[in-house]
């Protein structure tokens, strides 16, 4: 018992001394203005590298960012800048614990983009303790400005919410009225479905009905038909990923679209997908983007770039990954330091124009306003060359896509 | 009684194989690390591999004690991961409260699942094990507490009997190894007792164990409850250190990471699960950043781990220790 007892006292002495010793560890010098941290500005982006959206995130965001950094000129304030990346694997306890890591060890300044909006709403959540910046260009949910914005988090391609809406006003302009949604079963897709049939009604379409389909299903044939048999001009797919990418391929065995009279719209689509799809089965469709690589010879000249290096042309957010990196760059150049909260206040007081934006501004509650695009997807007989995949229908000015400052439930928004 | 207290001492040091003393000493060195380990490593790496240590440590008390070989784990980690963020966050628990909530809930959701499932045996009751595993993320992914894919983020902290403070990384990894090492004592004491003996006469012959007049299925019943805890308390602890639950817990991939990680460090070995976690989490955190992909690298190791030493690391150690002491 005495044995024992030695040793617990031991143990708690040892404890004792570590939890004393630790305070020197956890304190880091602040940054005086006027200068860089740690003599380095990192940039750290949390990626899936190797699973299911390694090629819609992946190695093209760190292309992206690593060309921006290039075209900026490697140094900012006489600094170098690093772009660090980690293969978050699609788990958000590792995004977590990296994103710790990186901010208290590691000294990164800026975290560029993070996939699956579970992780990314948890590093915003840490961005905020630890007082460092992130910015959202993958994920989607309209969460991130609205209950869980913060002053430090930046959410910079496009949301549902705006994805929803101009969708369905563009669409209905087009002439869509009678709409039929084939919505994945969870929240995403509840909440996408709600969102656009808000703006069906309020544009003077119906919505003829809907179905769920379950997470990860392999056959639509039964939601297809009905969606077929519906007598619906619209048939929009309130899906993501391999869901959206399923569906559109066995809706085209079912013989939907352009030929049948009803519309297909894709409420979420990455180019990747259009092009593992192929024109054949994705011709015709409608969808929302914020950028497509073939639109002007600034968006040009850039893909082409990045082409040589991925053999993929960039998707909405590996450009955007490239602009809010650019960004935050000149951000850092205009403030003469890399102080978060001088960053942050310059990041939003400029506006943002490159190849990705015009005219785009960052409001308060954290959300970069710009414009949207509705395109078409080509058919195999359009189509003069590789990845010439959309024709532009429309353009959506962004003040009309995303959230009013008015409705935004972001409490910065509403203390003023 | 005496026996019941002699026995677990004399059984740990013939599980290592080694003698008293050098028995003693090790326990005593390796929580030492433990107690110094953060001065060396980050200490959030350090408290999410002591959180999957725990869980696989739960999930060995099950396949390697009692033979059941359970493919719906996660349920109990991901689920008391939810209900401990959703009770801080939102209904204000004090962090040691919202941990009991969730092992509560775990516990529950064992005795019912273990209920459903001890019917059967070998693969059925692993398909039974994920049948009901997948209902439980099913139900996770709809509920709207949960926020499904966007999971609870910001979970409070707190303060841990109202004095620790747990959103320093210190007082949160000792927090953390504190849960981690009452799990660990908490098996070893079921296994080297009594009742550890009937699990393993289950184990090695059910049929016996009924004719000498057991009620197999109480056993078997209770070890799950058990396990299910304690997989619990590793999700619930989880979902305090790092602020968040999320669907990824839930799911049957972590049902089966799990599975890897206890093969991988020893199946039916106490410290073999430990390892097993150590590695998996570590191999995961330090090839992220690196162009090898992790997810492949863990699948060679575990082709590498079935093809040549089947035992799992601790399991062969242990048994070339006990073939050399027996010559």
């Amino acid at each position: 018992m005495q044995k024992k007892l030695k040793a617990l006292a031991f143990v708690a002495g040892l404890l004792g001394s570590v939890a004393a010793f630790a305070p020197a560890q956890a304190q880091s010098p602040a940054p005086a203005a006027g200068k860089v941290s740690g003599d380095v500005v990192k940039i750290g982006l949390l990626m899936d590298m190797s699973g299911n959206y390694s090629e819609v995130a992946g190695q093209g965001s760190v292309t992206a960012a690593r060309m921006a950094v290039e075209d900026f000129g490697g140094k900012v304030l006489g600094k170098p800048v690093e772009v660090v990346y980690a293969d978050m694997q699609n788990k958000v306890d590792l995004a977590a614990s990296k994103a710790r890591e990186w901010f208290d060890t590691d000294g990164v300044d800026a975290i560029m983009d993070i996939n699956l909006s579970s992780a990314g709403l948890a590093v915003s959540e840490i961005a905020k303790q630890k007082n460092k910046i992130v910015v959202i260009n993958i994920s989607g949910s309209p969460r991130f400005t609205n209950e869980a914005c913060n002053a430090n988090t930046i959410h910079y391609v496009y949301d549902t919410y705006a994805l929803a809406k101009s969708t369905a006003n563009a669409v209905l302009k087009q002439g869509g009225k009678k709409w039929f949604f084939v919505t994945v079963d969870y929240a995403f897709g509840h909440d996408f479905e709600k969102d656009a049939s808000t703006f069906v009604k309020a544009g003077g379409g119906t919505v003829v009905g809907s179905v769920r389909v379950p997470l990860n299903a392999l056959d639509y044939s039964s939601f297809l038909l009905q969606a077929q048999g519906s007598g619906a001009d619209v048939v929009a797919f309130a899906t993501a990923g391999a869901d959206t990418a399923n569906s559109i391929k066995q809706a085209a065995e079912f013989g939907m679209g352009p030929a049948s009279g009803q519309k297909l719209v894709g409420l979420l689509v990455y180019d990747n997908e259009i092009n593992s799809l192929g024109l054949k089965a994705a011709q015709g469709m409608l969808l929302t983007s914020a950028f497509y690589w073939d639109m002007n010879d600034e968006t040009r000249a850039f893909s082409k770039r990045y082409f040589e290096k991925m053999k993929l042309m960039p998707n909405m957010s590996q450009a955007g990954v490239y602009s809010s990196t650019m960004h935050y760059l000149k951000a850092i150049e205009a403030a003469g330091t890399d102080d978060t909260a001088a960053v942050m206040a310059k990041m939003k007081e400029m506006p943002i124009n490159d190849f990705f934006v015009k005219n785009g501004r960052i409001r308060e509650d954290g959300r970069m306003i710009r414009d949207l695009y509705l395109f078409q997807v080509k058919s195999p007989e359009e189509s003069k060359y590789p990845w010439d995949y959309y024709k532009q229908l429309a353009t959506i000015p962004g003040d009309e896509a995303f959230t009013p400052l008015s409705e935004s439930r972001c409490p910065l928004v509403a203390k003023k | 009684m005496s026996i019941a207290t002699s026995t677990p001492l004399k059984t740990a040091n013939d599980a290592l194989g080694i003698g008293h003393l050098v028995g003693r000493a090790l326990i005593v060195l390796a929580l030492l690390a433990l107690i110094a380990a953060p001065l060396a490593v980050y200490p959030v790496f350090l408290i999410k591999i002591l959180c999957f240590a725990l869980f696989a440590a739960a999930f060995n008390l099950l396949v390697g004690y009692v033979g059941l070989l359970s493919f719906g784990h996660a349920a109990f980690f991901g689920g008391a991961a939810y209900i401990t963020a959703h009770t801080v966050k939102e209904w204000g628990f004090t962090p040691e409260l919202g941990i009991l909530a969730g092992v509560a809930f775990a516990a529950t959701l064992g005795l019912v699942m273990g209920f459903l499932a001890i019917r059967r045996q070998g693969i059925y009751f692993a398909m039974v094990t994920l049948a009901l595993s997948q209902m439980v993320y099913f139900v996770f992914l709809q509920a709207p507490f949960t926020h499904s894919e966007d999971g609870i983020q910001s979970v409070p902290q707190g303060l841990l009997f109202g004095i620790i403070d747990l959103s320093k990384p210190l007082p949160l990894y000792y927090t953390v190894l504190g849960a981690f090492l009452l799990g660990m004592v908490l098996i070893w004491r079921v296994v080297n007792s009594p009742f550890g003996n009937i699990l393993a006469a289950i184990r090695e012959n059910e049929p016996r164990a009924i004719s000498l007049g057991y009620e197999v299925n109480r056993y078997k019943l209770a070890a799950f409850v058990i396990s299910a805890a304690l997989a619990g308390l590793a999700g619930a602890v989880k979902a305090i250190a790092f602020q968040l639950a999320s669907l990824v817990d839930v799911t049957w991939q972590m049902s089966g990471e799990v599975i890897l990680m206890t093969l991988l460090g020893g199946i039916g070995t106490l410290l073999g699960p430990v390892v097993g976690a150590a590695l998996v989490t570590a191999m995961e955190h330090y090839f992220a950043a690196t162009s090898i992909p992790a997810p492949v690298l863990i699948g060679g190791c575990f082709v590498a781990c079935v093809m040549l030493f089947r035992r799992g690391i601790v399991g062969e150690i242990r048994h070339r220790l006990k073939a050399r002491s027996s010559r």
